[in-house]
C-alpha cells in the first residue's frame, strides 16, 4: 500500500480538508462534525474513516463517545507536501496539451 | 501509471525542477508559450503584454473568484524558437521576490516533447513558501466554505 498517495487522496477532497480544519481546534464526535456539513451523515462517516485510515485523524474514546482529533505529527508532514503544487502545474499542462491537440487536428 | 508532471525539489536548495512530457510535437509546445491567445487559455489569464524576443517581457492579469485582479510580470531575457526561454517571474503587490526560470523545450519523437522548467528562488525559505502556496490556498478555501456554512446555520 502506498501510504503517501493515500494521504494525497485524503487531502484532495474539499470536505475532508474542511473536516481536518474543523477538528484542528478541538476534538469532536462524528455527529458534531456532520452537523457542520450539508453532506449526508453516512458520507461524513466515510470521510472520517478515510482520514482515520491514513492517520490524519485519531479516535479517542471518552465513555460511550468517540471523539476525533487531528494527528498533529501527520498533519505537519502533510503541510510540507508538494502535491498540490504539482497538481496545479499538471492541470495547467493538461489544458495546454488539450488546446494544442485541438488546434493541430483542425 | 507514471505521473506526466514531476516536481524535483531537494531539501535545503533554493531551486526546483518541473518536468513534463507532452503528446505534442515540440513546435506546438513552444507555440503554446509564445501565442498570446493560447497562453491566455491554458494559464487562465489575460495577457496584457507578451514580447517574445531577447530583451522582451510579459505582463499577465488574472481575476480571482472574488473579483480581485492580480498581475504577474517578467522579463524575457533570452529565447530560441523550439529550444529555450530564459525569463523572470514576479507576482506584483506580494512579498514574493522575483524568480529566475530556465525553460527548455526538447523534441522526444516527432509527436512527443519534453519541457523542463528550472526555477531559481532568492532563498530556500522563499522556495519552500511558494511550494506550499497551493496547499495553503486549498485549506483557505475549505476554511471559507466552513465559515459560509456556519454563517448560514446561525
Amino acid at each position: 500500500m502506498n501510504l503517501r498517495r493515500d494521504v494525497f487522496q485524503a487531502i484532495a477532497d474539499p470536505t475532508r480538508r474542511g473536516i481536518l480544519l474543523l477538528v484542528a481546534s478541538q476534538a469532536m464526535t462524528a455527529g458534531a462534525i456532520a452537523a457542520n456539513f450539508d453532506t449526508a451523515r453516512p458520507t461524513v462517516s466515510k470521510h472520517l474513516h478515510i482520514l482515520t485510515e491514513c492517520e490524519l485523524l485519531t479516535q479517542v474514546q471518552d465513555g460511550r463517545e468517540i471523539y476525533y482529533k487531528t494527528n498533529v505529527k501527520k498533519m505537519k508532514a502533510v503541510a510540507d507536501f508538494i502535491e498540490p503544487f504539482r497538481k496545479m502545474w499538471d492541470d495547467r499542462f493538461n489544458k495546454l496539451e488539450t488546446i494544442m491537440k485541438k488546434r493541430h487536428n483542425k | 501509471m507514471e505521473l506526466k508532471t514531476k516536481i524535483h525539489a531537494e531539501d535545503g536548495k533554493q531551486e526546483l525542477f518541473i518536468t513534463r512530457n507532452f503528446d505534442l510535437p515540440v513546435e506546438l509546445l513552444f507555440e503554446a508559450y509564445t501565442d498570446a491567445e493560447i497562453v491566455a487559455q491554458w494559464m487562465n489569464t489575460n495577457v496584457l503584454k507578451l514580447e517574445n524576443k531577447n530583451h522582451g517581457g510579459y505582463l499577465f492579469e488574472t481575476t480571482d473568484p472574488m473579483g480581485n485582479k492580480h498581475r504577474f510580470n517578467g522579463t524575457i531575457h533570452e529565447m530560441q524558437t523550439n529550444a529555450f526561454i530564459t525569463r523572470t517571474f514576479q507576482m506584483e503587490n506580494t512579498a514574493f521576490p522575483v524568480q529566475l526560470e530556465f525553460l527548455v523545450f526538447e523534441k522526444v519523437t516527432d509527436d512527443t516533447s519534453k519541457l523542463t522548467m528550472h526555477v531559481i528562488y532568492q532563498s530556500v525559505a522563499v522556495r519552500d513558501q511558494i511550494l506550499q502556496l497551493p496547499f495553503a490556498q486549498g485549506i483557505n478555501m475549505a476554511h471559507n466554505r466552513i465559515q459560509e456554512i456556519v454563517a448560514k446555520n446561525k
